[in-house]
């Protein structure tokens, strides 16, 4: 026998795999079994360090592992087959690339000599992934696994965060070959992300940022990827310089909703203070956020007497959509570290304070305004019912897409990173059922809520069926208007209140649902008792469907309407249909 | 006028288009192509020409030279978004080093008898063409400079009996002793 054979590194392709994720401190992973992995999941079956969560569709464990991955800040990972299990990654991993999440897919394929033969279960994985991965690999050589699955974890989680699959054909998993622990030149030489923030930049940024007469603070995404040293420098940031803070869906948590400078979510519908803020600043500094298009509105009326700054990793989100006066490219933490030491050194914090006495105006126009019933439950009202119940308990909360997720954002005030998990960049409906059961797999004993709507939650309703069988005891509360509430108040508003679609003629018993699963279902109709519902369902350890019947008709307000700039706002009492007829000029009569 | 009834917001640019190359210095990878033309139509950038060939065989190393058209905001997105992709090492404008140089090879085949073989041989003279394949009733010439002047051989070689055309593309290098 020759000495390989005694070689603790040789190993077969599906072992070099599990031995992968172990030395990358890998604990947990998301998947769904099939033939081109079979190999794979053999091996899982014969240790003990990485525990396997078997989802119910491959939607699920790519969400479930982004959800790990936002509230822990750690790669999430996700297990699937070939052909079907890959594709039905895509939506996941497109989500995981808008959102910046780190995460690492591990997909089988079939054997190399079948690639190409239209095989069972056979499709072109890395060629259908590779618009919505970082960066992805089919691997042919056993001996070149090690290394890629290493370079795999260091792509996903460095420079701007983002997905990356590793296509394994069943072959290569079979194959015995040579593993090695990480080591650097395992990566691309042509890969290095820039960290550091360039000196003169940074002193041009803090001599705008010290003559600011009306400055903004405006925070993104990447603070929070950033990881906590950056959330602790933006605060320190918003204290040394007394500036108004507002930041995008993505970036709530990084400067607590309680904290006096917050104004508030910015955007489509975000405050009107902010928005305010935003357009009339002469300053702008935009930490870590890519000036999507549901922030900036009409982009020829976005902010235009401002200087805008740009702190941002990817040199690519710079001028993409608005032209930027400073732009810094470099880690959030790390620039945001060298700005406040030139700042504290060389500046002293600008008298800004008949900007606040403006901003206090804006703030007076409650554009948060609804009006309360005691016969039906608002929306807005059951988020702030759970909002104030979840209060200082060690809570994350995860959403859908819709009404109900800017209600969420609106409504519940977060203080800290990582306990938000919403689908941004993409919009994808049936994010949050999943993301919960990943986020509850990665802090078993907090209180985990996916703020769903009745349309969103029934996307991937079948994971209630994976939270039962880990005993995750994840809390659905949904927030049920019978509507796709998003859709239906966008043909409301733009054409002609023609709700093509989007009432849902059928809808389960969410409450027998929930039990057939093995979970528990609860229902409240009425405003007095969704306090005493609310607490029911925290004190439930098991999976909770908590079905609210909420106003089937309110719509989601302050709003820019389509085309108009951040100071032409719709507020919620000007929101009769006269006056937004007239804000939404161009489209169709209303009705 | 007012706008059409949308979720989004719906502007008109005008910025006037520029023509840039770029010359993009990649890992020779599998894969590593479809990567940058896909962001290209993923994006709806324009390629005007594309040209790719290995050009250090020992690193592994690839060379792209691609003519684009866009924006100047346009074309430094172009730049950014090829320049992070993992196996791209270095890309380069051209264009705007304004120290490069462009070359074209193209094949143009040209059939006809009589007068019209002797007026095809005096233009390919005077465009430095040489004939690199003939029959009693054909040329193949071989043509190389930048893409206007070959451009133009092949509009005067049309009326004579042009049959087809073969190009390279665009492929591009800087002037004086500085690599890329």
């Amino acid at each position: 026998m020759s000495d390989k054979s005694h070689d603790p590194n040789q190993m077969t392709g599906a072992a070099m795999i599990v031995r992968a994720l172990i030395d990358h401190g890998v604990t947990d992973i998301f998947g769904y079994p099939g033939g081109a992995v079979l190999p794979i999941y053999d091996e899982i079956f014969q240790q003990s360090q990485v525990q396997h969560i078997l989802v119910r569709h491959e939607q699920g464990a790519g969400h479930a592992a982004e959800g790990y991955a936002r509230s822990t800040g750690k790669p999430g990972v996700a297990l699937v087959t070939s052909g079907p299990g890959a594709t039905n990654m895509v939506t996941p991993l497109t989500d995981a690339l808008m959102d910046s999440i780190p995460l690492v897919c591990i997909s089988g394929q079939v054997p190399t000599h079948l690639i190409g033969n239209d095989a069972f279960q056979e499709c072109d994985t890395v060629g259908i992934t590779r618009p919505c991965t970082k960066h992805n690999w089919l691997v042919r050589d056993v001996n070149d696994l090690a290394k890629v699955l290493h370079e795999a974890f260091y792509v996903a989680t460095t420079g701007r965060p983002g997905p990356v699959l590793v296509d394994v054909p069943k072959d290569v998993q079979f194959a015995i070959g040579t593993y090695h622990p990480p080591r650097k030149s395992d990566v691309h030489r042509s890969y290095a992300p820039r960290v550091k923030g360039e000196a003169t930049q940074i002193r041009k940024a803090v001599a705008l940022l010290a003559g600011a007469k009306r400055p903004v603070i405006y925070s993104g995404g990447g603070v929070i990827n950033s990881g906590p040293e950056a959330t602790k420098l933006l605060r320190e940031l918003v204290e040394v310089t007394g500036f108004p803070i507002t930041s995008t869906l993505m970036g709530l948590g990084a400067y607590p909703a309680s904290g006096k400078n917050w104004l508030g979510m910015l955007g489509m519908h975000g405050t009107y203070e902010a928005n305010m803020t935003m357009h009339d600043c002469d300053v702008m500094l935009c930490v870590g956020a890519r000036f999507d298009d549901r922030i900036t509105g009409r982009v020829d009326a976005f902010s235009p007497n401002s200087k805008k700054i740009h702190i941002d990793i990817d040199p690519s989100s710079i001028n993409k959509n608005i032209r930027v006066d400073v732009p810094i490219i470099g880690d959030c933490g790390n620039v945001l570290g060298d700005i406040l030491q030139v700042f504290k050194a060389e500046a002293k914090k600008p008298d800004i304070k008949s900007w606040w006495q403006q901003i206090a105006q804006w703030r007076a126009r409650n554009s948060l305004y609804y009006k309360k019933s005691n016969d039906v439950i608002l929306p807005q009202h059951a988020i702030q019912s759970l909002f104030e119940a979840t209060r200082g308990k060690d809570t994350y909360i995860t959403t859908e897409v819709g009404q109900h997720q800017m209600w969420a954002a609106q409504f519940y005030g977060f203080e800290e990173p990582h306990r938000w998990m919403t689908s941004g960049g993409l919009g994808t409906m049936g994010y949050g059922l999943p993301a919960a059961i990943g986020v509850q797999v990665a802090h078993p004993d907090s209180l985990v809520i996916d703020i769903a709507g009745d349309a969103s939650v029934q996307m991937t309703m079948q994971e209630m069926s994976t939270a039962v069988q880990y005993e995750l005891p994840i809390k659905i509360f949904i927030l049920n208007n019978q509507y796709m509430g998003m859709v239906r108040q966008w043909q409301q508003l733009l054409h002609g209140n023609r709700l093509s679609h989007s009432y849902s003629e059928a809808l389960p018993d969410f409450v027998k649902l929930a039990e057939a699963y093995g979970g528990v279902g609860l229902q409240v109709t009425k405003p007095a008792d969704l306090e005493g519902a609310i607490k029911e369902m925290i004190s439930v350890k098991r999976p909770v469907l908590f079905d609210c019947r909420v106003a089937a008709l309110e719509n989601c307000f302050p709003m820019i309407p389509s085309g108009k700039a951040h100071n032409e706002m719709l507020l919620p009492e000007q929101a009769n249909d006269e006056a937004t007829a007239k804000a939404f000029a161009g489209g169709k009569a209303l009705v | 006028m007012n706008q059409p009834a949308s979720a989004y917001f719906i502007e008109e640019r005008h910025d006037p288009n520029e023509t840039h190359t770029l010359a993009v210095l990649v890992q020779n990878e599998p894969g590593v192509l479809a990567r940058v033309i896909g962001l290209f139509s993923g994006r709806g950038y324009n390629i005007e020409s594309l040209t790719v060939s290995e050009t250090e065989a020992q690193k592994h190393l690839s060379r792209i030279t691609i003519v684009t058209t866009g924006t100047p905001m346009v074309i430094a997105q172009i730049k950014h978004q090829l320049d992070r992709m993992i196996p791209v090492y270095q890309v380069v404008d051209m264009t705007e080093t304004r120290r490069s140089i462009e070359r074209e090879l193209a094949m143009v085949k040209v059939r006809g008898q009589g007068e019209h073989r002797v007026e095809a041989l005096r233009l390919a003279d005077a465009f430095r063409a040489r004939v690199i394949d003939a029959t009693t009733e054909s040329f193949v010439f071989e043509i190389t400079g930048n893409t206007e002047k070959i451009n133009q051989f092949i509009d005067l070689m049309r009326p004579i009996g042009l049959v087809e055309v073969s190009r390279t593309g665009v492929a591009a290098i800087g002037r004086g002793p500085e690599g890329m």
